[in-house]
């Protein structure tokens, strides 16, 4: 008896019993599909953070403030004393200092009240210098970035991000419009292309101003030299360690500090990509094995539904092995019958783990990537669990003696 | 003539683990190729369990059976199983059939055991069915079929593996006289053809119909012979 005589069989079997065999399905195809759009979602997840990190810019370090472990006359809890300033920044711009180091631009950001004429939006102020456009790799749509002549000069320009342009202005031009930030009057001199959002928030709604307009104009802050982080753009991709290390050093030397004691941190958008990596891994390992035991759940059902198959069938049983199938043949029959419930269980689960990935990616707004390998490997699993799950009752039926078989009624 | 089916001392002692059952107290028996013979006996008189042993279902506690010159009575299940596939059609009083499968297919499944290829398994088990007069019904469910028409279809299931040995454990329990004729009458005919019948029954008029009966009671044989 061959290998598809059995898968015959099994399929008679289970065909015969369709209802049955479907609600065992359901167990395999819940487990399977869970899953497949766990796992599926954190990959999306990871590709995404991994995309949004690299749309900052290219060949980009990133330092932020750290807290100072220098407790400033015995004061815990000074955490907000900014250890970062602009002087820092003016420090790695210089090329004496940091000859790899292309590009710096410092940013300190706020949020505020905006209004144009009737319109009113509350948005992020994010004020920088004129470097943070190529650094940031945003581009201008309408009008024009502000220059190095706007910065010197303290100009009250203002350029917008694309949802902020639209929440107040509406589809009229924005360029050459004046808006309200606080009691101070700008001018829009340009609109920003869209860029998207990323986990930290849209990326689209922000005002961009010049730093020493902000610090004169807006600054609440008693230390106005403080800035929320530093973008850094390495030469190129092969002097970005050289140009890390010029920042660390330079930093650590400008504020007095040693390593141990370091207040800033450093980061390279391969550290950021990794870190995230690593979050999002143990998030989906953590869901996908809460799916995992839902698909052992499965198993354990395809279990209890073969012993119940195998003590129903003792008949059949019998008569097969007073027709001369050996034990081993009904053992195979009987794990082939499981195994085929457990890979027809898969296949449904992978069907709707595809279909829900579909519906899901534009409610989640996370793209959720299902792999061929992942889909190949859901059916194996699958496979082998209806067949794990078949081990002990085809081995019941495959020692059921003939006459006891036979004798049943 | 070397008998087909020979018996020598066969006991079967059951231990219900309280009390030991003796079941068959010592069984002589001697077929010879191409007999018809009857084995009748009240119910609890051994009848089934020497069936059993007959049909290489179960093994003697002692003595040797030897079918076609092979000794089968100490064999493994594994063994036994191939004896049974190659040497015996067995007919139920039950039929027996697979409701889920057509007729053709539970012709088949002597064949798929032996590992007949399954265009000519197909063949065979409609030649099979033909002789027993139901080659319009081969694609019936067995739902479908008459009691009769059940058990030819068990019939043509038991010839088609071509046995040394056609093994009936009351084929005509659950048939009425019509059917029961027909099925007799089938047997007589295979008969004919020089099969071997074995027939296990506990009505008289069946058993007339063959060459031979041994009545059997609490275990043990006493030949009658009626050689018509």
């Amino acid at each position: 008896m061959g290998w598809l005589e059995s898968l015959r069989t099994a399929w008679e079997a289970l065909y015969a019993r369709k209802m049955r065999s479907l609600l065992t399905m359901l167990g395999i195809l819940i487990g399977i599909a869970a899953v497949m759009l766990t796992v599926g979602l954190g990959a999306g997840a990871q590709t995404r953070i991994t995309q949004e990190i690299n749309s900052l810019g290219s060949n980009l370090i990133i330092v932020t403030p750290g807290t100072s472990s220098l407790t400033v006359s015995g004061i815990r809890g000074a955490t907000n004393v900014t250890t970062l300033t602009s002087d820092d920044a003016a420090i790695l711009s210089m090329p004496s200092v940091a000859p790899d180091i292309a590009a710096v631009a410092s940013v300190s950001s706020s949020r505020a009240a905006l209004v144009a004429g009737t319109s009113t939006w509350t948005s992020t102020i994010t004020a920088t210098s004129p470097d943070w456009f190529s650094v940031t790799s945003r581009t201008i749509s309408q009008g024009r970035a502000f220059l190095q002549g706007d910065l010197d000069a303290a100009n009250s320009v203002a350029v917008l991000g694309a949802t902020t342009a639209t929440e107040l202005y509406g589809t009229r031009d924005p360029v050459g419009q004046s808006l309200t930030v606080g009691n101070q009057t700008f001018t829009v001199i340009g609109v920003m292309a869209s860029a998207g959002s990323s986990l930290s928030g849209s990326q689209d709604d922000m005002v961009v101003i010049p730093r020493t307009t902000f610090v004169q104009r807006l600054s609440t802050s008693a230390n106005s030299r403080a800035v929320n982080l530093i973008y850094i753009q390495g030469r190129d991709a092969n002097s970005l360690a050289a140009a890390y290390q010029e920042t660390t050093a330079a930093l650590l030397t400008s504020h007095q500090v040693t390593a141990a004691n370091q207040d800033f941190n450093v980061s390279t958008q391969e550290a950021l990509v990794a870190a995230a990596a690593s979050i999002t891994g143990i998030i989906t390992a953590l869901l996908g094995g809460i799916a995992a035991i839902s698909l052992l759940v499965g198993g354990i059902g395809v279990m209890n539904i073969m012993l119940v198959s195998v003590s129903e069938r003792v008949r059949e049983i019998g008569l097969r092995k007073a027709l001369g199938a050996r034990p081993a043949l009904i053992r195979r029959q009987f794990l082939v019958e499981a195994g085929v419930l457990g890979l027809l269980g898969g296949f449904l689960g992978v069907s709707l783990g595809l279909l829900g990935a579909a519906i899901l990616t534009p409610i989640v707004g996370v793209p959720v990537t299902i792999s061929w390998s992942a889909t190949a490997m859901a059916l194996g699993v699958s496979l082998g669990i209806g067949v794990v799950a078949g081990v002990y009752p085809a081995s019941r039926a495959a020692k059921l003696a003939p006459i006891d078989a036979l004798r049943s009624e | 003539m070397n008998p087909l089916l020979k018996m020598t001392g066969i006991r079967k002692t059951y231990d219900t683990g309280v009390v030991q059952v003796e079941a068959l107290r010592g069984i002589d028996l001697a077929v010879d190729p191409g007999d018809y013979v009857a084995i009748m006996g009240p119910s609890g008189s051994g009848k089934s369990t020497l069936m059993h042993i007959i049909g290489c279902l179960d093994v003697p506690t002692e003595g040797t059976y030897e079918l076609a010159g092979t000794d089968v009575s100490r064999m493994t299940e594994r063994q036994l199983a191939e004896v049974r596939n190659r040497e015996i059609g067995f007919v139920f009083q039950q039929f027996n059939l697979l409701h889920s499968m057509s007729a053709l297919r539970n012709v088949e499944l002597p064949l798929i055991y032996a590992g007949v290829a399954p265009a000519q398994r197909r063949e065979r088990a409609l030649i099979a069915l033909e002789r027993v007069g139901l080659a319009d019904r081969v694609q019936h469910r067995p739902g479908e079929l008459s009691g009769g028409q059940q058990q030819r279809v068990s019939v043509a299931r038991a010839m088609v593996t071509d046995p040394a040995l056609l093994l009936a454990d009351e084929p005509t329990g659950n048939l009425d006289s019509v059917s029961t004729n027909d099925v007799l009458a089938l047997f007589d005919e295979l008969h004919e053809q020089g099969r071997t019948i074995v027939l296990i029954t506990h009505e008289q008029d069946v058993a007339e119909r063959t060459h031979r009966t041994w009545h059997i009671r609490d275990g043990l044989l006493s030949e009658k012979v009626e050689v018509r």
